[in-house]
């Protein structure tokens, strides 16, 4: 085996009383794909912050072929040739790809060098297909191609080692085949990669090795990734196992929810045309396709924050006359977001003010025009105990706590009110298999208790899991719906292409 | 209206335009640096008239005009670093920073100058720039005698302009200030000081400010009065938005409030006696209101505007 491109000894790191590592011990080797598993707040991000420099650790040493280094900052780190790619993306929108790239590259006599970083991005792409609109404002790519632009900058700055926190929570399925294939050709080179993911099957398919984190330690180490079984890994990860819920067969019941002919115009993605479907009650409805054909148009339209210009939405019999969240949510609508940080949860407030945001006028929770603090404050705690969600209490920042646990505290605030159809956007992105479980109960639950849910992702196979039926949008239409007993992984992706279904 | 048509294409009022524009666009492009690295500065109005006084003394004191200009611009680099000190450096607010300064900077430029030149009744005067004119260009006609006849603090500003956009488009440091405004924890992950970055831009923005302060006491006026920015400060910081946080643009800004402004002061001189002169006063102003109404709809501010930078935070 040959000798470490980048060990981590010891390394411990604290925020206040929460500790994220504990003495971890990691090392890479060049030509190595290193898989670093763990539930949500295991502390990987922090970990791969320490590396990079963005957070000192408490204790411990890190070294670069052998050689202990400081790294103080991530100019540091890039100089010690670490790059790192992260969850949420390092990037300017307005500011042209280009920019992006050069940005903290020394010019050339004063000015910006820009055919040598022209060359460069040309050389890199050629490389490992990693191709680029260098003149594109940054706001104009597909979330797939910001990914590559973070992957194109580490390259650029000479990294030999590669970090990428949850580089597929966002991405398609065929996109993660094309980052697949840019990281094994970048291995091929002699580049070392730590891969995090929540995806055990991605994680089997692309590491060497993996090693995982539980409460900030290292628990587990796994040596042959692709001979050793998810449910073993999700073990090590969790401590106990993991059995994938049973959607038992349902009795659906009249429809909650039926869409018919809505079309939408003036919607910065793709606009809807023509979309009719429905949902029973104790019914799921998935709707799989790649993102960005109308699927956040279709979610803002039920959840009545986009008034359709055409067509009728009716919601447990009732038609909805004015597009408002307020008014569907008197129907008996719930909604869970796509994105939790920016319209789940007000980030600055306390967790326990945002889990009555969308019910904060009703008597439960005001009296006269003045809030009930207490009233907010209990129904938060009762929550915060009935969903096991880990904070250390109403009154944290909603912005603090972990991607698993603010999608309990969402998922606990719509399913308080008992509503009669459910939409969620993306349910288990970025959760770890035991959160993702978690919800999955719950969505059944939901299902067995009568409930209509629509169920928005890109994970086929948790749509095929979770769905009794599965509707396919392509370009602001449904394609056509399947029985999710005839749909199979291969047949979805076909549809998602825009070929035509049998309903 | 026909004799204010007439007016217009004089050379004494091209000249007034460019003379009332100078010190505006030496501000607006001030306080763009500072804004494009994410630091709203609100000690303008105090660091105009804080440099205009040092600049002022220094030229009272030395008898060099140029000695005064330094000053001035040290004063301008000075405040703006105190500016970046609280904000930048400790992320206190920009807002009550950026007045504190203005109230410190006012309050001290009245202090020092009672405490220098007492209280007089011929308030001092210094001898002022003289005007400069450039071979050959000057002999355009109207043109000519209008713009490259001028002091060579407006020859400057004329120049600062697109030194201005070269540095911020065309440079290394410029695309960091741009990021650090926009982004600053990509400008960190990319190995470029926030810090360092947004103190710079301040700093230079300060003295930029300082240039603007020395124009009004060294050249405009030649004195040194206490109403001498009279708001000009706070015009700039419109301005900025009106130009959409780009010099060429803040610069076109200056010019077009000049305009309005000279317009105004010819108005109140061309026997439209009968309406009261403050009724002209106002004239810029309302432009400046109904201008940045229009204007400020779509124009999109640094992304990172007033928002402090601590890297461990989430
Ligand atoms: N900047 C911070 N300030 C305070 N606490 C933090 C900070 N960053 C992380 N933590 C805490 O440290 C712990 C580890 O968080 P970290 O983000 O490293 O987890 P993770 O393994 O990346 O989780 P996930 O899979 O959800 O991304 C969590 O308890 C988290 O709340
Ligand atoms: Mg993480």
């Amino acid at each position: 085996m040959p000798a470490p491109l980048i060990e981590m000894r010891g390394i411990s790191k604290s925020f206040g009383a929460v500790v994220a590592n504990e003495a971890v011990d990691l090392s890479v080797a060049p030509g190595e794909i290193l898989g670093l598993l763990g539930e949500n707040g295991a502390g990987k991000t922090t970990l791969m912050n320490v590396l990079f420099g963005a957070y000192a650790p408490d204790a411990g040493e890190i070294l670069v072929q052998g050689r202990p280094v400081t790294i103080n900052s991530s100019a540091d780190a890039l100089a010690a040739g670490i790059g790192m790619v992260h969850q949420h993306f390092h990037l300017a929108p307005r500011l042209s790809v280009l920019e992006n790239l050069l940005i903290g590259i020394p010019g050339k006599s004063g000015r910006i060098d820009r055919a040598g970083g022209l060359a460069r991005l040309r050389e890199i792409g050629r490389q490992h297909g990693l191709t680029l609109d260098p003149d594109l404002p940054v706001s104009a790519l597909s979330i797939g191609e910001q990914q590559r632009l973070e992957i194109v900058k580490a390259l650029f700055r000479g990294a030999r080692l590669l970090i990428l926190d949850e580089p597929t929570a966002v991405l398609a399925p065929t996109e993660v085949d094309g980052l697949f294939s840019a990281l094994r050709s970048m291995a091929a080179q002699g580049l070392g990669i730590i891969f995090i993911s929540h995806k055990l099957n991605e994680v089997r398919a692309l590491t060497h090795r993996c090693v995982v984190l539980r409460h900030g330690r290292v628990t587990g180490r796994v040596d042959t990734p692709a001979s050793t079984t998810s449910s073993d890994m999700a073990r090590l990860m969790c401590g106990h196992e993991i059995v994938p819920p049973a959607r038992g067969p349902s009795t659906p019941g009249a429809p909650v929810l039926i869409l018919d002919g809505i079309s939408t115009s003036r919607h910065s993605g793709m606009a809807l045309r023509d979309v009719s479907l429905s949902v029973r009650a104790g019914e799921i409805l998935g709707i799989a396709g790649v993102s960005g054909n109308g699927q956040r148009a279709l979610a803002e339209v039920i959840s009545g924050v986009l008034a359709p210009d055409a067509g009728r939405m009716t919601i447990a019999g009732k038609m909805v006359s004015r597009f408002s969240p307020r008014g569907v949510q008197a129907l008996g609508l719930g909604r869970i977001p796509e994105d939790r940080m920016t319209t789940g949860v007000v980030t600055n407030l306390p967790l326990a003010d945002s889990m009555v945001l969308p019910r904060i006028g009703t008597a439960a929770f005001s009296r006269n025009g003045l809030l009930r603090p207490d009233a907010i404050r209990a129904f938060a705690e009762a929550q915060i105990k009935a969903y096991d969600i880990r904070c250390p209490g109403p009154m944290t920042r909603a912005g603090a706590l972990s991607g698993g646990n603010l999608q309990k505290a969402l998922l606990a605030r719509e399913l308080a009110f008992d509503p009669k159809v459910l939409i969620v956007s993306q349910p288990t992105r970025g959760l770890d298999i035991g959160a993702a479980r978690f919800i999955h109960e719950k969505f059944l639950d939901m299902r067995a208790r009568g409930c209509g849910i629509i169920v928005i992702g890109e994970d086929l196979e948790e749509l095929l899991m979770l769905c009794d039926r599965i509707a396919v949008m392509y370009e602001g239409r449904i394609v056509g719906t399947l029985d999710s007993a005839a749909a199979t992984v291969a047949r979805l992706g076909l549809m998602m292409t825009g070929a035509e279904g049998h309903g | 209206m026909s004799v204010v048509l007439e007016q217009i294409f004089q050379v004494g009022f091209l000249a007034a335009i460019i003379r009332i524009a100078t010190p505006l666009a030496f501000a607006t492009l001030g306080e763009m640096f500072s804004e494009r690295a994410g630091v709203l500065n609100l000690g303008i109005e105090g660091i105009m008239l804080l440099s205009a006084m040092t600049g002022f003394t220094a030229t009272s004191l030395s008898g060099s005009l140029w000695l005064g200009v330094l000053a001035a611009v040290l004063t301008g680099a000075l405040m703006g670093a105190v500016h970046a000190l609280f904000t930048v450096a400790l992320g206190l607010s920009q807002h009550v920073c950026g007045i504190g300064v203005t109230l410190f900077s006012s309050g001290l430029a009245y202090f020092l100058y009672r405490l220098i030149f007492g209280q007089q009744s011929v308030p001092p005067s210094i001898k002022s720039f003289e005007t400069l004119p450039i071979p050959v260009l000057s002999d355009i006609p109207v043109l000519g005698p209008a713009v490259f006849n001028q002091f060579s603090l407006v020859y400057m500003a004329m120049a600062a302009v697109p030194l201005a956009a070269f540095v911020l488009y065309r440079t290394p440091w410029g695309l960091s200030v741009r990021m650090v405004g926009e982004n600053p924890r990509a400008a960190d992950s990319a190995g470029v000081s926030v810090i360092a970055t947004r103190f710079q831009a301040v700093i230079l923005g300060g003295a930029l400010m300082g240039l603007a302060g020395a124009f009004l006491s060294m050249v405009q006026f030649n004195a040194f009065t206490f109403g001498l920015v009279s708001g000009r400060g706070w015009v700039a910081i419109a301005l900025v938005v009106f130009g959409r946080w780009d010099p060429w643009r803040s610069a076109g800004a200056a010019l077009l409030f000049a305009f309005v402004d000279a317009l105004q002061l010819r108005m109140q001189a061309s026997g439209l006696g009968h309406i009261p002169y403050e009724a002209f006063l106002m004239l810029p102003f309302i432009f400046t209101i109904v201008a940045m109404a229009v204007m400020s709809r779509n124009a999109v501010a640094p992304s990172a505007l007033l928002k402090p930078f601590r890297r461990e935070e989430r």
